[in-house]
C-alpha cells in the first residue's frame, strides 16, 4: 500500500480491514489475531459478522429473473469485446487486406508470386492464398464462440449439407472425423471472395475445435498456378492458426486448427481421402 | 485469448448496483446504461485493463453523473408495505436483513460503494481506488468510516426494544419511498 505518511493508527485500521477482507496470507492473520486487544477484537468480529450479511443479502440475485434488455446488452457488449480482441490479433493481416483493395488492380501482377502480371486483381479475393487466410479469419471468428459456434447443428445434417449444397452450387460432402476423435458440430454460410463459402466446425473430446473452410476459387488464378499444384496440399500459418488447404476443380478447402502441423496434416489428409477418392 | 466473459459479470454489476441504489429498477436501469455505455466506448477499452474493473469505472462514473442533479435519494422505510416487497429477505432472518440494507442505504453514497466493492466483489483496495478514481488512503478511510457507522447503527439496532430497527434518517416525507430513476 503506497500511502504517503500513513499514522500509525491508520495503518493499524488498514490491516485490520485486510484482515477482514482475508487478503492477509494465514500466518500474517494469525500473527495480527494474536496481538488484537479485546476492543479490537471484537470490532473485527463485528466487521466479519457485517461482511458476512452484505455477501448475504440479495445473493439469490441471479441469471435467472435476468431481464431480456440486460441480456441484450450484455450481449451485444461481448459481441463487441470479441470484434475488438480479434482485430487485434488480426490486425495485420486486415490491413493486408485493405492494401489490396485500396491500392488497385493494377498492381496485382506485380505482387503475384506467378508473376502473371496480366491476371486481375479480381483473383485477389479469389486466389488460393487469400482463401486460406479468409479460412483461418473465420477459424479464429467462430472457433472461440460459445453459444453459437454454427448456424446449423449436426443434429439437422441433412438439411445442412443441402442447404450449404445449393448456397454453394455444388454438392457437399462432409467428411466424417471420428475415428480421429473429432465430431462434427454443424456448420454455417459465409461470404468469401468468389462467392458463399461454408465453414464446417468439429470438436473434440477434450473441446478441441477445428474448421473445415470450403468454396470456390478463382479457377483463372489457380490456373495460372498450375495444374500440377492443384491438388496438392499447401501449409498457411496466421497467426496461432495453421491451415492446411487444396484446391480441386476451382473448389478450395482449407483444414484449420491451433494444433501441431503434424497433427493438423494427419486430420487434412483424412479429409482429403474423404472428399477426393482417387 | 482473455476469455473473460460480460455475462460473467453481470451478476456481480447488478447485485453492486441493487445495493448502491437501494432500488430494485434503478439498479437495472444502471447497468443497462453501463452495458449501452461499454458498447459505444469500446474503442477506449485497452487490452490488458481488467474488464471487470472498467465496467464498474464505467457504472460508478454513470452513477455519479445521475445524482448530480437529481434530489437526494430518499431512504428506504423497511415498514413502507411497498419497500418490503422490493427488499427479500436474506437467509439470516428478515428484520436483520432490513436493518443491514437500510443502514447501507443511510451511508453517504461514496462510502456506501468503497464498501459494496471490497465486500461483494472482492476487490483489492488498490482496485477500487482506481475504479473510483479516487487515492487509496481515500479508499481505506471510506472503508474505515462505512464499517464503524454500520456497526454503531446495527449494535444501535440491536439494543433498541423489540426488533424494531432505528428510525430512518429524515426524509422529505412529499416525496414517495421509491423512486424510479431515469
Amino acid at each position: 500500500m503506497n500511502r504517503s505518511a500513513p499514522s500509525p493508527m491508520d495503518d493499524d485500521d488498514d490491516r485490520l480491514h485486510a484482515l477482514v477482507d482475508g487478503h492477509l496470507p494465514p500466518d500474517e492473520a494469525d500473527a495480527l489475531r494474536a496481538r488484537l486487544d479485546a476492543d479490537t477484537l471484537a470490532r473485527q468480529v463485528d466487521w466479519q459478522q457485517q461482511r458476512d450479511a452484505l455477501r448475504a443479502l440479495h445473493a439469490g440475485l441471479s441469471d435467472a429473473d435476468l431481464p431480456q434488455d440486460l441480456r441484450r446488452a450484455a450481449d451485444q457488449l461481448q459481441h463487441r469485446r470479441d470484434q475488438q480482441m480479434l482485430w487485434r490479433r488480426w490486425g495485420g493481416i486486415a490491413a493486408g487486406w485493405l492494401l489490396a483493395f485500396g491500392l488497385g488492380w493494377g498492381l496485382h501482377g506485380n505482387w503475384s508470386p506467378s508473376g502473371d502480371t496480366g491476371a486481375p486483381l479480381a483473383q485477389a479475393t479469389g486466389t488460393p492464398l487469400a482463401f486460406v487466410r479468409q479460412a483461418a479469419l473465420a477459424h479464429a471468428v467462430f472457433q472461440p464462440e460459445q453459444r453459437h459456434p454454427v448456424e446449423v447443428t449436426a443434429a439437422q445434417q441433412e438439411h445442412l449439407v443441402q442447404w450449404l449444397s445449393k448456397r454453394l452450387g455444388r454438392p457437399l460432402a462432409v467428411p466424417v472425423l471420428a475415428a480421429e476423435g473429432f465430431d462434427l458440430m454443424g456448420g454455417r454460410l459465409l461470404p468469401g471472395g468468389a462467392g458463399a463459402r461454408a465453414q464446417f466446425m468439429y470438436q473434440n473430446a477434450g473441446g478441441q475445435r477445428i474448421t473445415l473452410y470450403v468454396g470456390a476459387v478463382d479457377a483463372a488464378a489457380d490456373a495460372a498456378g498450375g495444374r500440377a499444384a492443384e491438388t496438392a496440399f499447401r501449409f498457411n500459418e496466421e497467426g496461432p492458426v495453421g491451415s492446411f488447404y487444396w484446391v480441386d476443380r476451382g473448389f478450395g478447402y482449407a483444414l484449420s486448427g491451433e494444433m501441431p502441423r503434424a497433427a493438423l496434416l494427419a486430420l487434412a489428409t483424412a479429409v482429403h481421402r474423404q472428399l477426393v477418392p482417387d | 485469448m482473455d476469455r473473460a466473459q460480460v455475462l460473467d459479470h453481470l451478476p456481480g454489476l447488478r447485485r453492486y448496483a441493487r445495493m448502491l441504489t437501494g432500488d430494485r429498477w434503478a439498479a437495472d436501469d444502471l447497468v443497462q446504461d453501463t452495458l449501452e455505455r461499454a458498447c459505444r466506448k469500446w474503442l477506449l477499452w485497452r487490452s490488458g485493463t481488467d474488464l471487470r474493473a472498467w465496467l464498474f469505472t464505467l457504472m460508478h462514473n454513470l452513477y455519479l453523473n445521475q445524482r448530480r442533479g437529481a434530489p437526494p435519494l430518499q431512504v428506504l422505510d423497511p415498514h413502507d408495505s411497498t419497500a418490503a416487497d422490493q427488499l427479500p429477505a436474506a437467509a439470516t432472518g428478515h428484520d436483520t436483513a432490513l436493518d443491514l440494507e437500510r443502514c447501507l442505504q443511510r451511508l453517504p453514497a461514496d462510502q456506501r460503494a468503497v464498501l459494496l466493492l471490497v465486500t461483494l466483489e472482492d476487490m483489492p483496495y488498490a482496485e477500487v481506488a482506481q475504479v473510483l478514481q479516487v487515492p487509496i488512503g481515500t479508499v481505506m478511510s471510506r472503508l474505515s468510516r462505512a464499517r464503524s457507522r454500520m456497526r454503531d447503527w446495527m449494535m444501535d439496532g440491536a439494543t433498541e426494544a423489540g426488533s424494531r430497527p432505528p428510525r430512518p434518517a429524515p426524509t422529505n416525507s412529499s416525496l414517495p419511498a421509491l423512486r424510479r430513476l431515469k
